[in-house]
């Protein structure tokens, strides 16, 4: 062009930890590069602490989130993925940037926004499904339900950079847990420009946590933190599988591994996700029988 | 009232003589009654006289493999082909023998384990014969039970139950397991291994092919054995805490399902208003049921600090007026501890309570003289962070603690690794769904305490393990999903 163009604002992707994006604690970076290997982006690279304000801004929003209605759930999971529809140039471009074709990328942020909206409709309905009214042989009323795990860990997979971190996710909110996840490794930019859609997104701070760095370094403190109840990763080499399980053991961790290869697939999506991050209560209470005899109170 | 004068009660003996305990037990392997290839046996006794009741074979690392082996074959050759309906029938047929033979199984159970003959006869085997019928009936209906998923077998199940309950707790696992079509390697407790292998002669009387259950007897080592076998597809483990993680490490990275149902330190909470008399009798429950061996016990009690005095003075009444004694008489409320070994650990803990600055009240009744025996008591004055307010002592022993509001004794409630079990005593409705919702524990009990049931799902939250016992939830941990 002959006339000088407006010089390019770059921006900087930090880590979303409880509703903020702080840089990690550590001042440590690393760079992400592009197909062509030019580096596009210097990102945090997190540490144990990093991990462990994750964990605490999940923690602290795991309360308020858990006992928000299913409805209200359900409309906070549309309106990410309505955030998500408007910001598709955004994110596309991005995944572009990071090697997909723009097909490829168009169809990622789709099925990420559709995926959305198909948990946004569990959010109110799971608990129908699989709570039950028990006959017990007692004069008792018994009840089962599901109820949220807590605060979840969760690692991203490779090669999919917004679809790993949408699928994980929302699953796991939809169901009251509140959540961290470390991005892919390689490609971890639209995990974190997906951050700003949940924060625009009326998603209380804290719910979801997200955090750049390597995986290797973090692992370890990720599955070994007691506030952690469950880890979700994605078709993990069986070292780091059985490191993750291991670990976890100490404090009698709920561990899964889900399968990658479905993440584009209808498979890829189930309300048996909500459900392995779900524990069972089950309630007992006497009823009253007129008369007395045979009454359990 | 409290006085020193006491309800006096003639002896009303169960006899021994429906037990018919052989003098040696056998491991139960491919439908036969095999020896040990190391012919080491070891002592089972009656806690509540220290008698020798019969000896029983130590599995070894060979015999842990037969059983594997012949489980595996029995699941290939019978159990997998198998029409679901017809399992059903097998399973159903377990359950009425075991009617049939109840009041031997019962007298087995006291004798072996030292409960008092009336739970055993009331609560233990009735509930156990159940879980046999309850699941029985899934067999042939598991396409209804997940929506839009078809549940396949995993194939050989690996079991190990604890001595607390010890026929109840293989009913719990045995049945469901094979319900969804899998075969089982089941290891019980060594201090009380009968009545699990009198379910397995029970279950060679049905009929069963060869292979399908098999018992293995032996201690610690043996169940290691069976939790490290590399053709096992599911362990599920009734126990400790502390084992749970053993197992659970021993299994990272692995294919093999687990299920681990551990230690609690049950939360009973008593509100003003609520129904005073009977809360006392569901404390008392909640925590002397089974000389308090039970992990779902309420063992931390909260009250509510404006009727603590009252409350507390209720309980000291009526822990003296509770019969503790021979398990085999029919009045006995608190029997035998199960082992002089958990016998030291409970009188560790009591020693523990004291010296942590708790004040100690226990009954003044006479304990035999032979057996073990501990009177029933409690402390009061525990603080949150006391050991015995923390830590699960498994016995007759309650810790008493009070709270002021409703956000106080959740807070303090869900102040624990453990989250088995709850209790919640008011009479206000509102409350008990507040409370129980925001309580993090499987099972909540509102205005009673200790209950089960075959339909009723059973399992903790946190460090109480994970995956459930019972009803229609009870069934997930042993099926793989399999596209519809």
């Amino acid at each position: 062009m002959a006339k000088q163009s407006r010089l390019e604002v770059w921006k900087t992707y930090k880590n979303y930890v409880g509703g903020q994006f702080p840089r990690t604690e550590s001042g440590r970076s690393y760079a992400v590069k592009n197909a062509m290997g030019k580096t596009i982006a210097n990102v945090c690279q997190s540490s144990r602490k990093d991990v462990r304000d994750g964990v605490s801004a999940a923690r602290s929003a795991w309360s308020a989130w858990n006992n928000r209605s299913g409805f209200n759930r359900g409309q906070i999971l549309y309106r990410i993925a309505e955030m998500l529809e408007g910001r598709k140039k955004q994110l596309s471009d991005l995944l572009v940037t990071q090697g997909y074709t723009a097909a490829a990328a168009t169809q990622e942020i789709n099925r990420s926004t559709d995926r959305l909206i198909y948990y946004a409709g569990w959010c109110d309905k799971y608990q129908s499904l699989f709570s039950a009214v028990n006959p017990v042989a007692s004069a008792h009323y018994n009840f089962s339900v599901p109820e949220s795990m807590g605060v979840v860990g969760m690692l991203a997979p490779a090669n999919a950079s917004l679809l790993g971190v949408v699928s994980l996710m929302a699953p796991c909110i939809a169901g009251g847990n509140t959540c961290l996840i470390l991005a892919d490794q390689e490609k971890p930019l639209a995990a974190v420009s997906f951050a700003e859609v949940l924060h625009s997104a009326d998603v209380p701070g804290g719910v979801v946590n997200i955090l750049t760095g390597y995986q290797q370094e973090l692992i370890d403190w990720i599955s070994s933190h007691v506030d952690v109840n469950a880890m979700v990763c994605f078709d993990q080499e069986k070292a780091d599988w059985q490191k993750i399980q291991e670990i976890g053991a100490g404090h009698i961790k709920r561990t899964f591994q889900w399968n990658a290869k479905q993440l584009a697939t209808a498979a890829g999506q189930s309300p048996y996700f909500i459900m392995d991050l779900q524990e069972i209560k089950t309630t007992w209470h006497p009823i009253q029988t007129i008369g007395g005899k045979g009454g359990a109170y | 009232m409290a006085t020193k004068k006491k309800w006096e009660y003639s002896p009303a003996p169960e006899s021994k003589q429906p037990a018919a305990i052989a003098s040696r037990y056998e491991l139960f392997i491919n439908g036969k009654w095999v020896k040990p290839t190391s012919s080491n046996y070891f002592s089972s006794i009656n806690p509540a006289t220290e008698e020798k009741l019969s000896e029983i074979a130590t599995a070894s690392e060979a015999d842990v493999n037969k059983a594997v082996q012949a489980s595996r074959q029995a699941y290939e050759k019978y159990w997998k082909k198998m029409a679901p309906a017809e399992r059903a029938k097998y399973i159903f047929r377990i359950a009425r023998i075991m009617q049939e033979r109840a009041r031997e199984l019962a007298v087995t159970e006291t004798l072996d384990g030292g409960k008092p003959i009336r739970e055993s006869r009331d609560f233990d085997i009735p509930t156990a014969a159940n879980h046999f019928f309850y699941y029985a009936g899934w067999a042939d209906k598991l396409d209804f039970a997940f929506p839009n998923k078809k549940a396949n077998s995993l194939g050989v199940a690996g079991q190990i139950t604890p001595w607390n309950f010890p026929l109840l707790l293989a009913a719990w696992k045995i049945a469901p397991a094979l319900a969804t079509g899998n075969t089982v390697v089941l290891k019980p407790a060594e201090t009380t291994s009968l009545t699990t292998l009198k379910l397995a002669a029970i279950i060679q009387e049905a009929d069963l092919p060869p292979g399908v259950v098999n018992v293995i007897t032996g201690a610690g080592q043996t169940g290691a054995w069976l939790t490290q076998h590399k053709d096992i597809d599911k362990i599920a483990f009734t126990g400790s805490t502390e084992v749970g993680r053993i197992i659970q490490r021993t299994l990272a990275g692995s294919h093999k399902k687990l299920t681990l149902e551990l230690g609690g330190k049950g939360a009973n909470i008593i509100f003003e208003d609520a129904p005073i008399d009977q809360a006392v009798e569901g404390v008392i429950n909640g925590i002397f049921f089974n000389q308090g061996h039970v992990c779902c016990a309420g063992s931390r009690l909260y009250v509510q600090e404006s009727i603590a005095k009252k409350f507390v003075q209720k309980l000291k009444d009526r822990i003296s007026t509770l019969l503790v004694g021979d398990p085999m008489d029919k009045n006995t409320d608190v029997g035998a501890i199960n082992s002089a070994q958990q016998l030291k650990t409970i009188q560790a803990y009591i020693k523990i309570g004291k010296a942590e600055g708790a004040d100690f009240f226990e009954s003044d009744c006479t304990l035999p003289q032979k057996g073990f025996f501990c009177r029933p008591s409690l402390f009061t004055n525990v603080a949150q962070s006391n050991r015995i307010a923390q830590e699960e002592i498994f016995g007759p022993v309650l810790c008493i603690l009070t709270f002021r509001t409703d956000d106080e004794v959740i807070e303090k409630a869900n102040n624990s690794p453990y989250g088995l079990s709850a209790g919640i005593w008011t009479d206000k409705g509102s409350r008990i769904f507040n409370i129980s919702k925001q309580i993090r524990a499987g099972v909540i009990w509102a205005n009673t305490y200790n209950l089960f049931d075959p339909t009723s799902p059973f399992g903790g939250y946190k460090e109480s393990g994970f995956g459930r016992e019972g009803g229609l939830q009870g069934l997930q941990p042993y099926v793989q999903f399999v596209k519809p």
